[in-house]
């Protein structure tokens, strides 16, 4: 059993923080790498990044948004209770060097996942410049965090209710136009990684981008989390999570994450029923 | 001696009750249901206790067998199961998956002129009989050694390993990276082959003499070989199965409705996923379901895409029947079951909706040739043969690569040239000082039994080696 040490509800309830207690894990795990989480018996694995350790209290941090049955479930989980299972720390950590200047953009949850690579690479002497961005105000994750981290910082808000007003696309292109830039890290959902790629690309600059395919066992056995890059097939869970965004086939990965949308609809109906209607 | 031998065998070889195929087909009950007391006895009463009984050398773990069958024929339940038991760990599996009509039962003096002994249905009504009535008794263990053995991957390999080295009088750790302890036997064999309490029981079997498991630990990342012999570990085997799915690689293929045969049979067994929304993870129903290859873990996904509810199950396969892999009695219960081959057929490209949801499949038909490097004659397409074939769910069943998670981890374990473990094949030794390694990560993709047996050779040489050294 794995226990939650601290919860924490941000963006207005919708996205959950667990810290939890996985000493083995966290004496291990580095940025970019991800745990699969499953809550009790019957429960689904559900991969999710990590977004921080502390090897001496023995804890990892989990942040989710609340979507379906499984996050709605471990949504229900308070601090005290447990998780049955939480396996990791999977896939391959992210490259962190030297490299002089490099923008990291992250988008709703996804800054979650954004932020201990943001960190790295600022503890590896670069120049980082920020980009965090969401739909409102309300559902903006970890600001002060990035900012702390970051050299240059910036907030986008799709209605214009914080930060400046329009996508982090944009903030980016400014950005692209002003420095020299060496390495973009885009975190969050597929199309934002997909529209960051696409500018980065007319730019030139090398992009990194982490994916959130569909997965079982997240150990290089079943094959579900499979990604087309560079035309190839490729694992998320061993050949990834990051992959360069130049070279992804993010429409393949739009199609394949709404495998199980009727199923998924379905199921978390039920379940919001069984807890009268929350 | 063999005309006698004949002669006096009257009792014909006793059939296996199971569930009509009409029945069975629909449900994920087990399909054979096991011989009663009376006729485990009478078919055991067919043994002629050959002196240089040839299905012990045909057994890879190398059970007494006719020792076990007399006991049973006398009614001795007890000291029957204490006979495999001595040799094997776990009977109620083997019982049920082992290819007994190339092992044991293969070279069985009887099936010369007759059917063999049905070696496989006894040794399962043993294991069977003693767990549901709750006797007989593991062999004693021998006085504890004070060395402690890591053992990685719970599969059948590793649960023998485990299971020798207890016998010995070591400390051993079981290390899953699953949820759940039982490899292929949980994640990959279905509950209708083979029922996942019997396995867990068995594992229950080997806790209770004194193995302890370490479940959700993917040995590799959260702690490394090194690590292990630091702490105070001083050997390990690694047993971590077979890993990455091969594909057809055709086009469509990453369309929504594809499967690898470890995803389907991953969601469908060890997540319970037949049993969705009961339990959270889901699985793609297919009316229209199509399975490539023709192993027995295709047969396995072919008859769970039927008790799913498929109206129609076909299997594709590029050659001919006599080079289908599969056992002889998987591809008849799948036939009773009502699944179609297609033999001769090949993939060319799926076909999806705008969704990107799979609808179609387009096929070949194809001919054979000359040999190939296998020895099979190669199967050639026939111009012009290109068909179109509706199918709203493809599972590909063409076999797995190497896992690279555990190898990739430590340059000190020498891997071949297609990614699997290097071992010495007589004894299961790496490369790297006090590891082994057995099992589908050193043979590729093969048999339960065949990973038991390489467990059971890495046991007696990791004892002799924390007897005498390397």
């Amino acid at each position: 059993m794995f226990t939650i040490v601290k919860r924490e509800e941000m963006a207005a309830g919708t996205v959950i923080l667990n810290e939890i207690l996985a000493p083995k894990i966290a004496a291990k795990a580095k940025p970019g790498q991800f745990v699969i989480v499953k809550a009790n018996e019957t429960g689904e694995r559900i991969p999710l990044t990590i977004s921080d350790r502390d090897p001496e209290k023995g804890t990892i941090t989990i942040i989710y948004m609340v979507v379906g049955k499984s996050t709605g479930l471990f949504k229900t989980l308070q601090a005290g209770d447990a998780f049955q299972d939480v396996i990791g720390p999977l896939g391959k950590a992210t490259h962190i060097e030297h490299l002089g200047n490099v923008v990291c953009v992250g988008g709703g949850t996804g800054v979650a996942v954004l932020y201990p690579i943001t960190r790295g690479f600022k503890q590896a002497d670069n120049r980082v410049i920020s980009i965090i961005g969401a739909r409102n105000k309300d559902l903006l994750i970890l600001e002060d965090k990035m900012h702390a981290v970051s050299d240059d910082f910036h907030v986008c808000t799709d209605d214009g209710s914080y930060g400046r007003k329009g996508f982090v696309t944009d903030a980016l292109k400014e950005v692209l136009e002003g420095n020299k830039i060496d390495l973009v890290v885009a975190i969050g959902p597929v199309p934002m990684m997909k529209f960051v790629s696409q500018l980065t690309k007319s730019y030139n600059v090398k992009t990194l981008v982490s994916l959130n395919p569909i997965m079982i066992d997240g150990t290089g056995m079943c094959g579900g989390c499979r990604v087309v890059v560079d035309g190839k097939t490729q694992f998320a869970c061993v050949d990834g999570p990051e992959f360069d965004g130049h070279q992804v086939d993010f429409d393949g990965l739009i199609k394949r994450l709404k495998a199980y949308e009727i199923d998924e609809k379905k199921a978390y109906d039920e379940h919001c029923n069984l807890l009268g209607g929350k | 001696m063999a005309e006698n031998s004949v002669k006096k065998e009257k009792v014909p070889r006793q059939p296996m009750p199971e569930q009509a195929a009409s029945v069975r087909r629909r449900n994920f009950d087990e399909v054979p249901l096991g011989y009663s007391k009376e006729t485990a006895m009478l078919e055991a009463s067919r043994c002629i206790q050959c002196k240089n009984p040839s299905c012990v050398s045909g057994c890879p773990v190398g059970v007494d067998i006719p020792g076990f069958i007399k006991e049973i024929a006398s009614g001795n339940f007890e000291e029957a199961i204490r006979k495999i038991w001595q040799k094997n760990s776990l009977p109620a599996v083997c019982g049920r998956v082992c290819p007994q009509e190339i092992q044991c039962e293969g070279v069985c003096i009887l099936g010369k002129k007759d059917t063999p002994v049905a070696i496989g249905n006894l040794e399962r009504f043993i294991a069977d009989y003693v767990r549901v009535n709750g006797i007989g008794e593991m062999p004693e263990k021998a006085p504890a050694t004070g060395k402690k053995v890591a053992v990685v991957g719970s599969g059948p390999s590793g649960l023998t390993v485990a299971g020798d080295l207890l016998l010995k009088g070591h400390d051993v750790t079981l290390f899953e990276a699953f949820h759940k302890t039982g490899g292929v036997l949980v994640y990959g064999i279905p509950e209708f082959r083979l029922p996942k309490d019997i396995v867990a029981s068995e594992v229950a079997m080997l806790e209770k003499i004194g193995l302890k498991i370490e479940c959700n630990m993917v040995i590799g990342s959260i702690v490394s070989m090194d690590e292990l012999f630091e702490e105070g570990y001083d050997a390990v085997f690694i047993g971590v199965g077979a890993g990455l799915p091969k594909f057809l690689n055709i086009p469509g293929e990453d369309l929504i409705g594809i499967y690898s045969a470890n995803e389907y049979l991953t969601r469908a067994n060890l997540m319970k996923g037949y049993l969705f929304p009961e339990y959270d993870t889901p699985i793609i129903k297919g009316k229209n379901v199509v399975v490539f290859g023709a192993g027995n873990v295709a047969m396995d996904a072919a008859r769970t895409a039927m008790r799913l509810g498929a109206e129609r199950v076909r299997v594709v396969y590029r050659r001919s029947r006599e080079e289908m892999p599969a056992r002889a009695a998987e591809l008849h219960h799948a036939e009773e079951e009502g699944i179609e081959f297609h033999l001769l057929t090949a993939p060319v490209r799926f076909i999806g909706d705008e969704d990107g949801r799979l609808i179609q499949l387009e096929g070949l038909k194809m001919e054979l040739g000359e040999p190939d490097d296998s020895g099979r004659r190669r199967p050639v397409p026939i111009k012009g043969s290109e068909f179109i074939m509706d199918c709203d769910l493809a599972v590909v069943s063409v076999g797995a690569g190497p896992n690279p998670l555990l190898t990739q981890s430590d340059p000190a374990i020498t891997l071949n040239k297609w990614g699997y473990i290097s071992a010495d094949p007589v004894t299961g030794k790496t490369t790297k000082k006090g590891v082994w390694a057995g099992g589908d990560i050193v043979t590729g993709s093969a048999t339960v039994i065949l990973a038991m047996g390489a467990g059971r050779q890495a046991a007696d040489s990791i004892h002799n080696y924390l007897t005498w050294g390397w």
